[in-house]
């Protein structure tokens, strides 16, 4: 008991961390999956009667047919624990905790015991945020961004809008602190615990990209705590931050005086555009490691990718307007705003150049860790280019709100991070748990899924292109969107089985952690210092030394000294 | 099946006290954030309506901040006498900021107290709002790290502290005298910005 306390509840260890906080978002990333299935299921057929809903929910779905308010608490729960639960804790606390320590040449992280607070802190948030669903009136109905009044109006607002809202505001505060735990713990362990020769410059560009990622985070995080304080005052103590004066909800006179719902708009998008990075900057260093992996070239332009990265971080704090050009700003902001969040695709345009200069001429070897970095590349592109669109004034106050924004966010923050997680999960299993993932099921995997995403995002885009409003809980209401239903369905049933090819994936994991064929030490032939079984005293080389010439073998691993 | 253990050479000198003051420098960058945070959201909330009332500054507002900035310099007195191998002035000058550090988180206590029995609540107006968001922020990081100082005192008492392990001690008064900058800062925001 002792044992398994102090090697699973308490470890310090950030191997056992990192497998915790991978865990616990493959858990919320199917908790999320499922939410959207069920709203999916709602938008196609919304006066199907479904007897698990009304099990499940008996006020919210009263005779199996969902209502508005149950859709909106639904919408936001799957926002939520997606964004922050998978996006935010997978690639960074998951791989993060297990591999930067050891691809650095350390023993552990710098500050094991705030790690460990850093997980278990994120694990009361992500449990905070589940009670939601059983309190009275349910979960909250203002979306993952809790825009006001809605969001701190209180009971009146609506179901929800009471305890379920006041719990997912601490859960988000609890959330922040736990990131901020572990950015600074990420920030140290990079600059302070490199191994001798691991120069910043010879560090893999998935160190690069937790540690500007870290930084992302202790500076976002900190600003959406200040604004979920605000915000949990305005709700719970009287005070009049975001409520403006006047306010009148359900026929009831608000007491609240000259608040500014802007206030938190631009309090959350400050630290909301950033979030975008700290969800994909790591699928980004992963998949760089991947690419020139499996084309056994080293990464073309490798520092230009430091700089991107970098370069991504610093615009990203400074574009958070563009998500509100239709609040009332001044025009001259607009421009600015847009000017400045064109200018990211300068950096990202860099990146995916560089990924294509890596494969070019490579000797690619198509294992469905290279697959879905492939993938990666594709729906970071798709979805980077509707961001062009939507970073221009002009175009974004007719696309705000509609479903073009929804298939652009989920292709560039969502599909995109999580093809990167399915290609580190591939790559890293052996050497988290000692066997190989089945390839074959990999593949089934990544063909479906990849076919799948397009399926479910691209008609959202035409949807949105035609004007179809998001948020809606069922267009069959409105005249002007019955032509959409055809585009809806076929992408609902995209998700359908877009969604059941995950059960794949997580059978693939359960069955291969038990009887996956054994994994050799480095089974990738890769030259990064976590496929060694010891920390070597120095290194010698960058970390992406492929296809030297004059070697006898066409890798030389960081540690070996050039022959 | 677990994969082989990596094993690990011994960590090089000094390794841990670097890591320290790197991890205490990034831990002041988010509190600078947050309370730049708190700012800005006070100086828009300012400009959006005409109910902003600045917040009283009572004598005991000033004598608080006395007693803060004698901790940080009674602080700064322990860690150079640390520094320097005199462990029982250390412990005398330490026992001193621990004390004056208590005696500060007391008398914020009290000087709510006093604000409240005058009537100035937390959803009196804005300004009494953001008073009192940002002296409450400011007193629970003051009261972690006056912990940490509080736990320091066991072990300088015990006589565990020493020039070869004073990292503890430097980056406690580090973070002290940081939050009593940060102090400064806020009376300079609600007492002179405020109530301009």
């Amino acid at each position: 008991m002792r044992t398994f306390l102090s090697r699973y509840l308490f470890s310090t260890d950030h191997k056992t961390i990192g497998i915790q906080y991978f865990v616990l978002s493959v858990l919320a990333g199917f908790v999320g999956l499922a939410l959207s299935v069920v709203m999916r299921i709602h938008l196609s057929y919304p006066e199907a009667k479904i007897r698990l809903f009304e099990i499940l929910w008996p006020n919210g779905a009263p005779g199996g047919v969902m209502t508005p308010e149950l859709y909106l608490a639904l919408l936001t729960m799957h926002g939520t624990i997606m964004a922050f639960f998978l996006l935010t804790t997978v690639p960074l606390g998951g791989f993060g905790n297990y591999f930067l320590p050891i691809q650095i040449g350390a023993h552990d992280m710098a500050l094991p015991r705030l790690n460990m607070l850093s997980f278990w802190t994120t694990f009361l948030s992500f449990l905070v945020l589940l009670a939601a669903f059983f309190v009275e009136g349910g979960a909250p109905l203002s979306g993952w961004t809790a825009y006001p009044p809605l969001s701190a109006a209180g009971p009146i607002a609506g179901p929800g809008q009471g305890t379920g809202q006041t719990l997912w505001i601490v859960s988000i505060a609890i959330f922040c602190l736990a990131s901020l735990f572990g950015s600074i713990n990420f920030i140290t362990t990079t600059l302070e615990m490199r191994v001798k020769g691991m120069s910043l410059f010879r560090m893999p560009l998935t160190v690069w990209a937790w540690f500007i990622t870290a930084l992302i985070s202790l500076f976002a995080f900190a600003v959406l705590m200040a604004a979920g304080i605000l915000l949990l005052l305005d709700r719970e103590a009287g005070t009049s931050f975001f409520l403006p004066t006047g306010l009148l909800i359900n026929d009831r006179a608000l007491p609240n005086q000259g608040g500014t719902p802007l206030l938190w708009q631009h309090l959350f998008w400050f630290f909301g555009h950033p979030e975008v990075y700290i969800a994909v900057l790591p699928g980004m260093g992963i998949v760089s490691t991947i690419l020139a992996n499996f084309a056994r070239k080293p990464v073309f332009g490798y520092k230009p990718m430091v700089w991107a990265m970098l370069a991504i971080a610093g615009l990203g704090f400074i574009v958070w307007g563009h998500h509100m050009f239709i609040s009332g700003m001044n025009p001259y902001s607009s421009l600015a705003f847009s000017v400045l969040t064109l200018t990211i695709g300068v950096p990202s345009a860099i990146k995916t150049f560089n990924w294509l200069g890596t494969l070019w001429g490579g000797r690619i070897q198509l294992t469905t860790a290279m697959l879905f970095s492939l993938g990666f590349v594709s729906v970071f592109v798709t979805g980077g280019l509707t961001g062009i669109i939507l970073g221009q004034p002009s175009l974004d106050i007719y696309f705000h709100d509609t479903y073009f924004v929804v298939g652009h966010f989920h292709m560039i923050m969502g599909v995109a991070s999580v093809f990167a997680m399915f290609a580190a999960t591939f790559y890293w299993f052996p050497r988290m748990f000692g066997r190989m993932l089945n390839e074959k099921l990999g593949r089934v995997h990544f063909y479906i899924t990849f076919l799948g995403v397009y399926g479910i995002f691209i008609p959202m885009h035409f949807a949105g292109l035609a004007g179809n409003p998001r948020r809606y809980a069922d267009f069959t209401q409105f005249e002007f969107l019955q032509d959409l239903t055809i585009l809806h369905k076929f992408s609902s049933h995209c998700a359908f089985t877009t969604a059941a090819v995950q059960l794949l994936f997580l059978a693939n994991l359960i069955y291969s952690y038990r009887r996956g064929p054994l994994a050799k030490d480095n089974p990738w032939n890769a030259t990064t210092l976590e496929w060694l079984n010891k920390t070597p005293d120095a290194v010698h080389c960058g970390a992406y030394e492929y296809s030297v010439p004059g070697d006898t073998k066409d890798f030389r691993m960081q540690h070996e000294e050039a022959r | 099946m677990t994969p082989t253990p990596h094993v690990h050479p011994p960590s090089p000198p000094g390794q841990h006290r670097r890591a320290s003051f790197t991890a205490l420098y990034a831990g002041m960058a988010s509190i600078i954030m947050l309370f730049g945070a708190f700012t800005s959201a006070m100086v828009v909330r300012r400009g959006a309506s005409k109910d902003w009332r600045g917040t009283p500054a009572p004598q005991l507002l000033w004598v608080n901040t006395a007693v803060l900035a004698a901790s940080s310099v009674v602080a700064e007195r322990a860690r150079r006498h640390l520094r320097n191998n005199d462990r029982v002035h250390f412990n005398y000058w330490w026992s001193g900021a621990t004390l004056l550090g208590a005696g500060f988180i007391a008398a914020q206590g009290l000087l709510w107290r006093r604000l409240v029995d005058a009537g100035v609540y937390l959803n009196s107006n804005p300004g009494s709002a953001f008073f009192y968001i940002g002296t409450v922020a400011h007193a629970l990081h003051l009261f972690g790290v006056w912990l940490w100082m509080f736990y320091l005192w066991t072990k300088a008492v015990r006589l565990q502290l020493g020039p070869s392990r004073r990292t503890g001690v430097d980056v406690c008064t580090v973070f002290w005298h940081f939050l009593g900058v940060l102090w400064l800062y806020l009376m300079f925001l609600f007492i002179y910005w405020g109530n301009r």
